[in-house]
């Protein structure tokens, strides 16, 4: 008899499990329609076809082949195995969706996934270079920034945005920029304080 | 959400073109088989609701190119339908002649919808009656004609309390219309046969017998344009919501005021959050126009703003919200530095 539990890192990964499951399913409808491509023509499709599209995601180009209604949050969640970004509402009403296109926050599960072809779409996983964290993301660790953590992707990729635009320069106008972000564990102040340590930083990068 | 086919439009002809294609002319926009697609805000969350079931969607970003500016011009302003909000939210020359505009801009959505909807988009944008979001509601004259209305006698403490009809009493949701109605804007619509330019007072239809048909766009139009003549520095937008950010209004007001020592030469009231349309005050700026500005006046502009309101069980407090918000948006107009 063995007292031993595996630890989720050397045994099961429900996020290791995830991305691989999700990387699994986009597999066979690809493959299914690589013979199809030229026949994709972009104007007057059938609705019930997928469509090929590529996405620019954190630098890299993915073609997958979506159903036209499929938005960039699914897109990124279900056939990129990028699961950064969050659902929450899934109406643009709580922003744990929140990614940056061509540098400017948007939510991205009102954003059609074909809309999106040829621009930039920056999400959670793109932020850290070379295992050294974004200082956003740094700064909500510090600042204990988060508790239960699901809307903190989007909470992060919105707070680099206020920076950049030049709104994180009073207390008052991070919570105004910081709006369209809701946390249910009300880290509100943390976030704030977060806000303010990153963004010197960010603003002289 | 229905499945549709998805096209770009690479230019306007071609966008009105794949828009006119399944559209007759007495079908209401909103119910149009091919539906135009910017920002998306709104149709794609009404999609997901099942409340707008469009076959196809034409994406006309592509025409941003052309139809995108913010351009002050010998006194005048020129904005592009697919301008977005935050553009014109944040631009300087905007903030500082229409501070109106700004505001209305800046106080609406969040930071992330700001970076999405286009200014046509915005105008277009439809009532957040929970009865006509909610398609297990089965009355609806605005969604489904002739059903009845859940609201009249359901839940309607964020519903209008101006310009309500027996059919429909939804709110017009937006703010930047509040801001064009009062300067007398213009808009600028594209069909096949060119564009034209009309007084954006006429642009919404109040519900009346049709509540479905919420402006006088047709499908196979685009909306192309906003121009308001002159420059209107003492102006403002105030709006009052449950939160402080990220809201609807309960009440809000636009306000542009011309002062000439200290006497109103000329004022612009407009009213949201209270009304099914863009609802301009008339009779209030008549009681302001040649006067000089005092705590009775304001009030007495306010009572004139909504002598014809009508409360219902849960929406009354807006009658005297609504007044209260007018009477101060004049005096914060009033106190401008210019």
């Amino acid at each position: 008899m063995s007292d031993k539990i595996n630890s989720p890192r050397s045994g099961f990964d429900r996020r290791a499990f995830l991305t691989g499951a999700a990387g699994t399913a986009v597999a066979i409808p690809l493959t299914a329609r690589a013979g199809n491509e030229t026949a994709q023509a972009p104007e007057a499709q059938d609705p019930a076809a997928p469509v090929q599209v590529t996405l620019r995601i954190n630098g890299d180009s993915r073609t997958l082949a979506l159903d036209a209604r499929t938005t960039v949050l699914d897109a990124l969640r279900e056939h990129a195995g990028l699961t950064g970004s969050k659902k929450g509402c899934d109406h643009g009403q709580c922003g744990a969706c929140t990614v940056l296109l061509d540098g400017q926050r948007v939510v991205s599960c009102l954003t059609l996934a074909s809309a999106a072809e040829g621009r930039e779409i920056t999400t959670i996983e793109g932020l850290a270079e070379g295992g050294k964290l974004h200082p956003m993301q740094q700064a909500f660790i510090d600042q204990d920034a988060f508790q239960c953590g699901y809307c903190t992707p989007g909470q992060i990729m919105s707070a680099i945005a206020c920076v950049r635009e030049g709104h994180a320069d009073s207390d008052d106008n991070i919570r105004e920029y910081m709006s369209g972000n809701i946390c249910r564990c009300a880290a509100y102040p943390n976030i704030v304080a977060a806000v303010k340590q990153a963004a010197p930083e960010i603003l002289k990068g | 959400m229905r499945s549709f086919s998805y096209q770009r439009a690479s230019d306007p002809q071609a966008a009105l073109q794949a828009l006119a294609v399944t559209a007759a002319a007495t079908t209401p926009l909103t119910e149009a088989s091919s539906q135009p697609l910017a920002g998306g805000t709104t149709l794609i969350d009404l999609m997901k609701l099942d409340v707008m079931r469009p076959e196809r969607l034409v994406d006309i970003n592509p025409l941003a190119g052309n139809w995108a500016q913010v351009d002050l011009d010998g006194g005048n302003l020129k904005l592009g339908a697919l301008a977005h909000m935050s553009q014109v939210a944040g631009h300087a020359e905007v903030r500082q002649n229409y501070p109106v505009i700004a505001d209305s801009l800046k106080l609406a959505a969040s930071p992330q919808l700001r970076n999405m909807a286009t200014l046509g988009g915005n105008v277009l944008q439809r009532t957040r009656c929970s009865y006509f979001r909610d398609v297990s509601y089965a009355e609806c004259n605005k969604r489904n004609p002739g059903s009845g209305c859940a609201a009249m006698d359901g839940f309607n403490r964020m519903h209008a309390v101006l310009g309500t009809s027996h059919q429909c009493i939804a709110t017009y949701p937006g703010d930047f219309a509040q801001a064009l109605i009062a300067l007398d804007a213009a808009i600028e619509i594209t069909s096949k046969s060119g564009p034209r330019s009309m007084s954006f007072a006429e642009f919404h239809r109040a519900p009346g017998d049709t509540p479905a048909i919420e402006t006088v766009l047709a499908p196979g139009e685009l909306i192309s344009g906003f121009a308001i003549d002159g420059r209107w520095p003492r102006s403002v937008y105030l709006k009052v919501r449950d939160r402080q950010s990220y809201e609807f209004a309960l009440a809000s007001a636009a306000v542009a005021l011309d002062l000439q020592n200290g006497v109103i030469n000329d004022a612009r009231l407009a009213l949201g959050g209270v009304a099914t349309v863009p609802w301009r005050a008339r009779e209030a700026e008549a009681v302001l126009k040649g006067q000089k500005l005092d705590d009775a006046l304001a009030e007495r502009a306010a009572d004139a703003a909504f002598a014809d309101a009508r409360g219902r069980q849960h929406n009354a407090f807006k009658i005297a919200l609504g007044k209260r918000v007018v009477a101060h948006a004049l005096k914060k107009a009033i106190a401008m530095e210019i």
